[in-house]
């Protein structure tokens, strides 16, 4: 109870000018998060530079909860390479394995076909109905590094949203009351 | 200054910038290793090779790959994915890469590898010039490390011929 009573002290005893001062770094952090994401978006090229993968489908290389970092450079796609892409009517993307590519001698355009290094079969069924082959517009990027078990904390907090909305409440708290 | 939360504050942020700093470096290690891997690929029987309905020529083929990859393995490293790729010019394409037979090598101890198999993917052309084409096998492999940074590599095996006739 003591330290919930000091909380709210504190909390009464806050003066305008530390309220700004408290409201500024708040801001600062926040923006600052936003401009190393950004950052990272103009370095790789990609929309979103790290993943986390959500499903088994690549296992023993990625599991699930692990992160991967992308990279879209004007390089051409090519096998072995592993890919993330989203299907046309699927909200998620998906990071498999490149095993074929046709390139295009006029028009330099790519058909390419990908499975998941866990799976038994290409993933044609996962495509759009009648689908083929990924084009270019569909890769978003090519994993480049690898980070595991750090995405845990993303699924958790998806899939448990009460434990988001109490580790925000949690700083945000700590953030107000905290001194200097 | 000095209540909990600071000190557990500290203790995290030191915890997770060593943490970082050990992973860092451990994927800084594998540019140490120089590997020097060897394969060897021989196709030892077109089992039938026809075009399809629409038109696209397909090839079954039975190959004999031979390989030693145990130079690739680090302390870093969680698994190499192998794969053989036949790749091949045609007039509408520039290039075309077709994994034939891929496979995961789990540790160093399963990375010198003799397989007999036919092709694991179908091989199938866009269109039909596979009568007496000319291709590349090419072995590639995908180094995951535990932690970092993936490396690549392939050996390039050229001189393959397919059969002038549909059997």
């Amino acid at each position: 109870m003591g330290w919930i009573g000091e909380t709210v002290d504190s909390i009464k005893s806050l003066q305008i000018r530390q309220v700004l001062t408290q409201a500024v770094s708040l801001g600062m952090i926040v923006t600052s998060a936003l401009i190393i994401w950004k950052a990272l978006m103009c370095i790789t090229g990609s929309e979103s530079p790290v993943v986390v993968v959500l499903s088994g489908s690549m296992e023993p290389g990625f599991k699930r909860g692990d992160i991967l970092f992308l990279h879209m450079s004007k390089d051409p796609i090519r096998a072995g390479e592993i890919v993330v892409f989203n299907v046309d009517g699927r909200e998620i993307p998906i990071v498999h394995r490149v095993i074929k590519v046709h390139e295009r001698e006029d028009t330099g355009e790519v058909d390419v076909l990908t499975k998941g290094d866990n799976n038994y079969g290409d993933d044609r069924l996962l495509y759009a109905h009648g689908q083929l082959w990924l084009q270019r517009h569909h890769i978003m990027g090519r994993a480049v590094g690898f980070l595991p078990y750090v995405g845990w904390v993303t699924i958790i907090m998806t899939e448990k949203p009460i434990i988001k909305y109490i580790l925000i409440g949690a700083l945000g708290l700590l953030v107000i009351t905290s001194k200097d | 200054m000095h209540s909990f939360g600071y000190r557990a504050n500290a203790l995290l942020t030191f915890a997770v910038t060593i943490l970082a700093l050990m992973c860092a470096m451990a994927s800084l290690s594998d540019n140490f290793n120089s590997p020097t891997p060897s394969a060897l690929v021989q196709v030892l029987n077109i089992n039938w090779f026809q075009k399809q309905p629409n038109g696209n020529d397909e090839v079954s083929m039975t190959l004999n790959i031979s390989a030693d990859l145990q130079s690739l393995f680090t302390w870093n490293t969680k698994q190499v994915f192998v794969f053989l790729a036949a790749e091949y010019e045609t007039p509408k394409n520039s290039l075309n890469q077709i994994s034939l037979w891929d496979g995961i090598i789990p540790s160093k101890e399963h990375a010198k590898f003799w397989i007999h198999t036919s092709n694991k993917y179908r091989f199938i052309d866009q269109g039909s010039n596979l009568r007496g084409k000319e291709y590349n096998l090419t072995m590639h492999w995908h180094v995951m490390p535990k932690t970092g940074k993936m490396f690549a590599d392939k050996i390039v095996m050229p001189g393959y011929r397919l059969p002038v006739e549909y059997r």
